[in-house]
């Protein structure tokens, strides 16, 4: 690959500051304008806690009341516990921009009314300041914003990705402007320093790949995108695609021009709609805008992008499947080497990166090998994104330098468990990861102490669990999961998973056997050593851990029919504590919804265990004064209250 | 000619093929089900056929590799064995065992691979696990398929996109629940396969029948 030469002696740093100058105009004007400035997340997250509501709420309130102000939708913050978000900026009011969590139809009213109209801004909603100042508490003083450090997450939530220009005045494309100038091997060499690793779960050396695409250059070659990002409880890929789909898009632009690619492809999944249709726009965009298309910044390079919607399958998160169910085939893996870079779609060299790598791209580009370098560790410079999930009190997406201990990410930056309740472990890497128990909680997070410790980075799903979790029945979670995920091909994973399962299953209802530990472990070594795939080969891992590190759970289990966490139904029962509970009161009786609950003779309550389906909802209803109601198990030990006496 | 050694055997073949079948053409038995000759690229889904390859770490899967001069293989390690033995009792698992009423009986591929495993037909420690038959499945005029005999091998797929150019069968569902299965209009499928056949005889356990 030359370095690209410039069409009509007009290199791309000038038709770089063309579309610069324009966005700023734009923005300026957009700034420019007196009056109050309401930013709303609507990303699908805010959406769904009704972020859409809320922006109906303050047109119509600014409408009735007559104020002027202009409401701008961004992306999202990655505060999933304080959805939906809403910053206020309203400068005649003397306040610094201020951040309200949990801004509800209602909320949204009020703040109108009182704040924009009044001046008043509500002391008792506000989270924070968005900058310093003397007033108000700025939200950088809380650990949940200043111990993050944001490089692919640093515009989300601040721009609207529904506009180029936005991206472009927060010098949005101008590592691409840059990257032009230069040979396409000295950015493959830029990115090699970095030492960027994939994003995506395995951590493979992002230069490297790209290198590799570039020594098979006598073909066309293909830069795809994997957005099918499909581990339960993580979102980080769809915030970034549905928050800054640019920087993603920049990305791609710039790998493409290292490896010599005209063509790239963004799989995203088509359960994220409003993902692809955020992407699709940003695309037309940056078509309009000449970032993309025949002549890249009036070059003659040309790169295009298309979208890949993909069904609905897991798998198809691995490489080859992917290439596969692009090609028009099921979605199947197939034995690597050789690998996509050599020979990929269509037997293309094709580059396949995740959507967290390609947001890495500009910045590094932007900054400097060196400054990527100075974030995380030596062997896994830059950022981390979990989506921190489960039990902790600030649940969602957090940007992390590597090297951070899971005990400050949890429990300074996350805000700990709820409901002072004890922590238990900690599931990392989704369906392919492990269970962590509280030992580890000071081990760093980087990819190769989470692979050391039996867990692995995975594309960033972080579920937190608390003591009421049961470890065999959360692998048992998992490996219902990866078995209905299971694409079918291989021996291992289609049947060898099917049968941990069952052996998993039969430990939560209490029918586990003598051997079963032995059974599951020899079962997940050999599916390990024997599927096809990554998926396959990392479906035992949950097993595998929580065998490791929970094994007397799984002794419980099978020897006293005891589960400890009180999680599996068929192993719990409850009943009423004579001594509390109240005589008269019927609150359980009340709530139980199949009558398992009847009177004594001396009006107390008892449960007839033949009908109880463990709910629990008499636990709930029972007054905190009596608290009568007990759980245990094994449920043999409930003691036996005659029906009638 | 590459000139390597199997189980201490000295072995010569031509480098284009691979180790599988350089195997198995010197009498050297490799348990396969979904590699067949000629295939430019093997499906590597029973994982059966691993040997050991000096100086690599993981096992190998022997239909998938090209021979190459002074490597050195075996196929009988005990690693070897255990992870054949794990997929053979998997798939049996998954495969109803009735041999006296089956056509395949004693010119099976499953009994031969049990025989040479010294493992018996029935898995332990393992629950049968048997496909529902579903009625919606698109009918052949002329064939009959046996959901639960099948090893999900793939050989009939291949072999008729070798015959018809297109083919007539395919994979459909997936996880435990994969099948395969006849696409296409009745009419056409009676047609070409009351004429080939090629599925049946491919078929290393009579999963297909002529009906």
């Amino acid at each position: 690959m030359k370095k690209a030469t410039p069409i009509n002696k007009d290199i791309p740093e000038q038709a770089y500051d063309r579309i610069y100058k324009q966005a700023m105009q734009r923005q300026e004007a957009f700034l420019s304008v007196p009056g109050p400035r309401i930013h709303i997340g609507t990303a699908t997250c805010g959406i769904a806690a009704g972020a859409l509501e809320t922006r109906s709420a303050f047109e119509e309130a600014l409408a009735q009341r007559n104020i002027d102000a202009q409401i701008h939708t961004v992306g999202c913050f990655g505060h999933c516990y304080a959805e939906p978000v809403v910053i206020i900026d309203h400068p005649d009011s003397g306040f610094p921009p201020i951040f309200y969590p949990e801004v509800t139809s209602a909320k949204a009213k009020m703040l109108t009314t009182l704040f924009l109209q009044e001046g008043d801004p509500r002391f008792e909603h506000i989270l924070g300041a968005t900058v310093a100042n003397e007033m108000i508490p700025s939200i950088m003083d809380f650990a949940r914003f200043n111990q993050e450090k944001r490089v692919v997450m640093e515009k989300c939530g601040q721009i609207d990705p529904e506009n180029i220009d936005e991206y472009i005045a927060s010098d949005g494309y101008s590592a691409l402007a840059k990257s032009l100038q230069r040979d396409s091997v000295e950015i493959i060499d830029l990115v090699k320093k970095s030492g960027l690793r994939g994003r995506g779960g395995a951590g493979f050396p992002t230069g490297l790949k790209w290198e590799f695409t570039q020594n098979e250059q006598d073909n066309e070659t293909i830069v795809v995108c994997n957005a099918d990002e499909g581990d339960p409880g993580a979102y980080m890929d769809r915030t970034i695609l549905e928050s800054n789909p640019h920087q993603i898009l920049e990305g791609m632009v710039i790998c493409g021009y290292a490896t010599g690619a005209r063509r790239g492809i963004i799989y995203v999944r088509a359960e994220y709609p409003l993902a692809v249709k955020l992407v699709t726009h940003a695309v037309e965009q940056a078509r309009a805008y000449s970032i993309l298309g025949q002549s890249v910044l009036n070059t003659d390079f040309a790169f295009d992008i298309e979208i890949f919607q993909g069904s609905g399958a897991f798998v198809c998160g691995e490489e080859t499947a992917l290439i596969r169910s692009m090609e028009g085939h099921r979605g199947a893996p197939r034995y690597r080497p050789p690998y996509p870079a050599q020979k990929g779609l269509h037997n293309l060299p094709t580059v396949i990166n995740n959507v967290k790598t390609f947001a890495c791209i500009a910045p590094i580009v932007n900054k400097g090998a060196q400054w990527f370098r100075t974030i995380g560790t030596k062997q896994s410079p830059g950022t981390a994104i979990f989506s921190v999930v489960g039990s902790v009190v600030h649940a969602g997406l957090v940007e992390i330098p590597m090297g951070v201990t899971l005990r400050t990410l949890i429990f300074d930056i996350c805000g700990g468990i709820p409901d002072n309740k004890q922590f238990k472990a900690v599931q990392i890497g989704g369906p392919s990861g492990g269970c962590l128990p509280a030992e580890f909680l000071d081990t760093p997070i980087d990819f190769d102490s989470l692979t050391e410790a039996g867990a692995m980075m995975g594309s960033g799903g972080m579920v937190v669990m608390d003591e009421d979790s049961c470890m065999v029945d959360v692998a048992r979670f998992f490996l219902d999961f990866t078995q209905k995920e299971s694409c079918g091909k291989c021996t291992f994973c289609r049947i060898g998973t099917h049968q941990l399962l069952n052996i998993l299953a039969r430990l939560t209802r209490g029918e586990g056997r003598e051997g079963d530990i032995d059974l599951l472990d020899d079962f997940s070594v050999d599916i390990k050593n024997g599927s096809l795939c990554g998926l396959g080969k990392t479906a035992p891992n949950p097993v595998l851990t929580s065998l490791r590190y929970f094994k007397d759970e799984y002794i419980a289990h099978i020897n006293e029919k005891c589960c400890p966490g009180m999680a599996c139904r068929t192993l719990t029962a409850f009943y009423i504590e004579l001594d509390q509970c109240a005589r008269g009161c019927d609150l359980c009786e009340a709530c139980c919804p199949v009558e398992a609950v009847f009177t004594t003779s001396n009006r107390k309550k008892g449960i007839d265990q033949a009908l109880c389906v463990k709910c629990g909802e008499c636990q709930v209803a029972c007054p905190p004064d009596y608290d009568a109601v007990r759980k245990v198990s094994p449920a043999a030990l409930v003691p036996v209250i005659e029906h009638t006496g | 000619m590459a000139k390597f050694i199997v189980d201490n055997k000295t072995v010569e073949a031509d480098e284009s093929i691979t180790l599988l079948r350089a195997c198995l053409e010197n009498d050297i038995y490799i348990p396969n089900l979904c590699w067949l000759k000629g295939m430019a690229d093997a499906p590597v889904s029973c994982r059966l056929c691993f040997v050991e390859i000096e100086g690599e770490e993981q096992l190998t899967s022997s239909c998938k590799i090209k021979v190459r001069d002074d490597m050195v293989v075996k196929t009988d390690t005990p690693a070897v064995r255990r992870l054949q033995k794990t997929a053979f009792q998997l798939l049996m698992s998954a495969h109803e065992i009735n041999c006296k009423v089956c056509p395949a009986n004693k010119k099976c591929e499953l009994q031969k691979i049990a025989r040479f495993l010294k493992t018996g037909l029935k898995p332990k420690n393992m629950n049968s696990h048997l496909k529902e038959i579903s009625a919606d499945m698109p009918p052949n005029p002329s064939l009959d398929l046996h959901v639960n005999r099948c090893v999900l091998c793939g050989r009939c797929i291949y072999t008729c996109i070798q015959k018809q150019g297109q083919s007539q069968i395919t994979f459909a569902k997936r996880g435990i629940d994969t099948i395969i299965s006849f696409y296409g209009a009745p009419e056409v499928l009676s047609a070409t396969c009351s004429e080939c056949l090629a599925c049946v005889s491919i078929c290393p356990v009579s999963a297909i029948t002529l009906t």
